[in-house]
């Protein structure tokens, strides 16, 4: 019988550490089926982030750097800016890309860079023990808002998706989810076209996938898809930005 | 000899560690506006795109070192400068290329602090770049500039030495030596490349994986004993360079009863006392430390006389002072004399300090 799925030749075989019903092993693989199926692992280097994600580099088999938290971007600028022929792409979650690193995201896509960028937004820090994040919703249970997350004491969800979309540099901005099987075949598709705007010069991509963290959510993982499905993705919605 | 023009340049102290950044083949920058280093981000924003290299402006001094770590991870020479308070958020960079053992140069034009302080020169930054700066167990290798012509050397030798030891190197700088005019020689001993940059030159960098396989560049060491082991390798590194590196002058220390020790400006003024009382009969001479760290302890294995005094003097409250304690390992008695918040010791106070009048 024909084997029609196969591990992506970029993707290390081995066990991940994320805890069971986590999206990032789903991004991790999405980002390798797209490098193998554009024939651009050759070329490609991956900026990892602080948070969960921090190990992505010992699955996915093609060059990477560290970036402190909040500094994926400014790292990925001083490797494109050298090596303009490498893809270059940076994986960053909620707080480091919209928190710590907001002015970084900000500035590199204002400045039109070249670059590739997956957001996780799971809504809470995960490896620092489920903290309220910049994307968490209002009410949310976290391990500091107990209470759950007010408007009056902790502002709002921050949209860092929207506020980067008006700006002139910002070439493609697509808010996908991996709740479902069809959510993920169009959030792979998504994550392929930022990766053909970096081939053909257009500037700054950037992906937002909605991704689950039952641990932190203290939920079930079906629980978590559903909740991503019919929570989050009303506040956060589904589709192209930009 | 052919082609071994002479190009005397009158040049600014900042220019020409950004000039000798262009001749030692750097070919990216990352800055944050502050005086007083303002002249160096203006010149390479003029001479990067002359030699086919990168100028940003960036958004922050947290976001510069981390594009000239990025830089620096693909092998390519990157520099960052900035002054006192925008060295402070430089640290966090620079503890992650000391962790991830990347080779590149950090330039601090010293001004006075703490906090926002004032733009006027000062040596307070010196326990900042010599014994650590950031967080984890580490050293930046550092240069002291004594001279606009060493402002250009020193930043050729920091590249050089940054390479050798993918370490980073700080250049120590101060307000006065950044702002002041000079002529120097800037030889032409380094080729203008214009790009295409070098290619892979480094075999631990990261720039796609064709025909190898993948480099990680990372300070992240999370399973048991590797950071511990991590640590022993960067502290073997930093005994080789301890043992190897140290570099210092020595001026009229012959039979002297009392030797200054200053670095940087501190040390122009002091080598000024020193001649004046030279031509006066006084045995006095000076220790000027070029390499702040490693300290160059070797310069004080012997002194001149059994009842040598020295006297530090600085643009601080005393910093340097402690390692010329620890080297002189209370042989000889170690004085100090310094001033700070832009006040510099002229060459009549240094001889009234130490000769209670002029002499």
């Amino acid at each position: 019988m024909e084997k029609t799925f196969n591990l992506p030749q970029s993707l290390v075989d081995i066990p991940t550490h994320y805890c069971p019903g986590c999206g990032h092993g789903v991004a991790h693989r999405l980002i390798c089926e797209v490098v193998d199926e554009l024939g651009i692992r050759d070329k490609i280097i991956g900026v990892a982030p602080i948070g969960c994600a921090v190990i992505a580099y010992k699955y996915w088999d093609f060059d990477c750097c560290e970036a402190a938290h909040g500094r994926a971007l400014a790292v990925a600028v001083g490797i494109k800016r050298c090596r303009p022929e490498a893809i270059v792409f940076t994986y960053q979650g909620d707080g480091d890309l919209a928190a710590i690193g907001c002015a970084e995201t900000i500035h590199a896509a204002n400045r039109g860079e070249n670059l590739t960028t997956i957001f996780i937004n799971n809504t809470v820090y995960g490896m620092t023990g489920g903290q309220m994040a910049p994307t968490t919703l209002l009410n949310q249970k976290t391990a500091t808002t107990p209470g759950g997350r007010k408007a009056k004491f902790e502002g709002y969800p921050l949209k860092i998706s929207e506020l980067l979309a008006p700006l002139p540099g910002v070439a493609y901005i697509e808010r996908v989810s991996t709740d479902s099987p069809q959510k993920i075949i169009a959030a792979k598709k998504a994550i392929k076209q930022a990766f053909v705007n970096q081939q053909q010069e257009k500037g700054f991509s950037l992906v937002e996938i909605l991704s689950p963290c039952p641990t932190y959510l203290g939920m079930k993982p079906p629980d978590a898809a559903k909740w991503i499905s019919e929570v989050l993705s009303k506040e956060f919605p589904l589709g192209r930005i930009k | 000899m052919k082609n071994e023009k002479l190009n005397k340049i009158l040049i600014t102290g900042n220019e020409a560690i950004a000039e000798g950044a262009i001749q030692a083949g750097c070919r990216f920058f990352a800055g944050y506006p502050i005086t007083p280093q303002n002249e160096i981000p203006a010149y390479m924003s003029k001479r990067m795109p002359e030699v086919g290299g990168v100028f940003i402006q960036s958004e922050s001094e947290l976001a510069a070192i981390s594009m000239v770590m990025g830089a620096a991870a693909t092998g390519e020479r990157a520099i960052t400068t900035s002054s006192s308070p925008g060295i402070s958020l430089k640290q966090e960079g620079i503890s992650y290329i000391a962790g991830a053992e990347l080779p590149a140069v950090i330039v601090n034009i010293m001004r006075a602090g703490p906090g926002l302080g004032n733009i006027w020169p000062a040596q307070s930054d010196y326990f900042q770049a010599t014994k650590g700066g950031g967080h984890g167990d580490y050293h930046n290798i550092v240069l002291a500039p004594s001279s606009v012509q060493e402002c250009f050397d020193l930043t050729l030798s920091a590249f050089d030495l940054a390479d050798k030891y993918r370490n980073p190197v700080m250049i120590l700088g101060d307000g006065m030596l950044g702002q002041m005019m000079e002529p120097i020689q800037t030889k032409g001993h380094r080729p203008h490349t214009k790009g295409p940059r070098s290619k892979n030159q480094k075999p631990w960098a990261v720039t796609g994986c064709a025909g190898r396989a993948p480099n990680l560049v990372a300070s992240f060491r999370m399973a048991e004993g590797e950071m511990e082991k991590h640590n022993i390798h960067l502290k073997n590194k930093y005994d080789e360079i301890e043992e190897k590196e140290q570099r210092f002058e020595v001026f009229y220390t012959d039979e002297a009863e009392i030797i200054i020790v200053a670095y940087g400006t501190m040390a122009r003024i002091a080598k000024g006392a020193v001649k004046n009382l030279r031509a006066k009969n006084k045995k006095i001479g000076l220790i000027r430390p070029i390499t702040l760290w490693p300290f160059p302890k070797k310069a004080f294995a012997q002194s001149p006389r059994p009842n040598t005094q020295y006297l530090v003097v600085e643009m601080s409250n005393g910093q340097m002072v402690e390692d010329v304690q620890l080297a002189v390992g209370g042989r000889c008695p170690v004085e100090f004399y310094g001033r700070t918040g832009g006040g510099i010791p002229s060459e009549e106070e240094i001889t009234k300090i130490i000769y209670g009048k002029d002499v």
